[in-house]
């Protein structure tokens, strides 16, 4: 009778788990895929050349970027299901048409330069395999286009989300060059500031945090809440999403950092591109994965960008602007998110393009719009009005206070040391 | 009298007259903020501007010593 009890009520939990999980991955989406495709391009330069430059030194520092990023994006989750509109949409509502320009134009101009930044990791992935760009450029256009024109968000998700598991390949390439564990967690656990606290060190933590967030990621899980069509009742699910996305967003980055801080600890590299490049001589499939790993977060990356941009022009123009619709039911839609992807593939394959030049230019124009877009978060997360029972807590307005506070001066002083690198020294 | 058309000829005109039409009707729409100016909002967007001026400013800095 008693092993029966526990079997029945092992087999009822069991259920439960699978109903919870089959619910999960319905609703799942917006807060993974932003999570992963923060993990860009860019991003992915970042970890490659903090593990290069102090080894496992700043694991500690990443960690506690998951609740920074938790904090901010779960905002959007709410935000989105109670107003069902974007940012965008939301910004021109409820502070006029001066802020929402502002927002809207700006996000425009540090989108399509972000994107262009996406092609430059893509084609350098792809290069390293002897791929031309211009094949690149064409069969991520090709695919990108195909990916949205079959009429269905839940479909678009579900690619995406496919894109974004591969974002994991570098866990696989850490266990490839055997780190010592037991290094990683006595130098990486112990918050320390590897060489003493230096203006070169304040830059890359000043870097780190300013990949966490970005402004298109407001933007674009905002936007995607609104298309998947989340409700207030689903508000837990996006967070649980959006917790685990953090979780993974961070554990890929220290794995990368434990790639590059085991292999090319002390070697000064300047891209990812460049790290892998180096990793084809010695270990050529760890090489390959990392080439394989930043084609895929450029691609996932363009992916959010291209969109986030493409929903807001549909929000601001009041165009119909969904996944959910066919080409011809939302053409200027499908035309922003076409033209956006063909002109910065474009930009890329000029001869001599100042590709450096937009990539510390990206840095410096998202500093305008990110503080934006956080103070707009907090105070349309603080309006009972729009909110009603779903406002900010004050525990929930003291942490998010700090971290906005402390993004807004630490990507600041991150995009003026890029203008003025002289004043670092 | 100087309008899109005269400029740009009648069709490419007419498109120019649409988006600006376009801006206008967005404008008009969102004209006045629906968020209640309470204090603490005033000192947010007070922040802004003032943080926006001075980056405004510093971009200019640096525009000029580049050519300097």
């Amino acid at each position: 009778m008693f092993t029966m009890d526990i079997g029945s009520t092992f087999f009822y939990k069991y259920r439960r788990f699978i109903k919870t999980l089959k619910i999960y991955l319905l609703l799942a989406g917006p807060g993974l895929i932003v999570m992963l495709a923060d993990n860009d391009a860019g991003g992915i330069t970042t970890y490659t050349v903090t593990g290069a430059k102090y080894g496992y030194g700043l694991i500690w520092f990443l960690l506690l970027l998951l609740p920074v990023a938790y904090i901010v994006q779960e905002m959007t989750v709410r935000l989105g299901a109670v107003t069902k509109r974007g940012h965008a949409e939301a910004i021109f509502d409820a502070f006029g048409s001066f802020w929402g320009w502002f927002s809207f134009i700006d996000l425009a101009l540090v989108n399509w330069l972000t994107l262009i930044t996406e092609f430059i990791g893509m084609t350098a992935a792809l290069a390293i395999f002897h791929i031309p760009p211009v094949v690149t450029v064409v069969i991520v256009s090709v695919v990108m286009m195909l990916m949205v024109l079959q009429g269905k968000y839940w479909t678009w998700e579900k690619i995406a989300i496919m894109f974004a598991a591969l974002n994991v390949i570098y866990i696989p390439a850490a266990f490839l060059v055997h780190p010592s564990v037991g290094e990683v967690l006595k130098i990486g656990l112990v918050p320390h500031f590897p060489g003493g606290f230096t203006a070169t060190l304040f830059f890359f933590l000043m870097a780190n945090i300013g990949t966490t967030i970005a402004p298109w990621m407001i933007f674009f899980q905002q936007s995607s809440v609104v298309d998947k069509g989340m409700k207030e009742k689903d508000i837990p699910w996006g967070q649980v999403d959006t917790l685990i996305g953090s979780a993974f967003t961070v554990l890929v980055a220290i794995f990368l950092v434990v790639v590059t801080g085991t292999v090319l600890y002390g070697t000064e590299v300047e891209s990812a591109a460049q790290a892998a490049s180096i990793m084809m001589t010695t270990n050529p499939w760890l090489g390959t994965l990392i080439a394989i790993g930043l084609f895929n977060a450029g691609f996932l990356g363009a992916i959010c960008i291209s969109l986030a941009s493409s929903w807001a022009f549909g929000e601001v123009f009041g165009w119909a602007h969904s996944l959910n619709l066919k080409i011809r039911e939302a053409p200027w839609f499908y035309a922003c998110y076409l033209f956006a992807l063909v002109t910065a593939g474009g930009v890329v394959l000029i001869p001599n393009a100042p590709l450096v030049l937009i990539t510390l230019f990206v840095q410096v124009i998202a500093v305008t719009l990110l503080p934006a877009a956080l103070v707009f978060l907090i105070l349309l997360l603080n309006n009972e009005e729009i909110m009603g029972k779903y406002k900010n807590t004050t525990l929930q307005n003291i942490a998010g206070t700090a971290i906005v506070v402390a993004i807004i001066i630490l990507s600041t002083l991150y995009g003026i040391t890029t203008l003025f690198p002289e004043w670092l020294t | 009298m100087l309008t899109f058309e005269t400029v740009f000829g009648e069709r490419i005109g007419s498109v120019f007259h649409g988006w600006t039409n376009k801006i206008r009707e967005i404008n008009k729409k969102y004209e006045k903020p629906r968020i209640k100016m309470s204090r603490g909002v005033r000192i947010a967007l007070l922040f802004l501007r003032i943080y926006l001026i001075l980056l405004v400013l510093l971009l200019g800095y640096k525009f000029w010593t580049l050519l300097t």
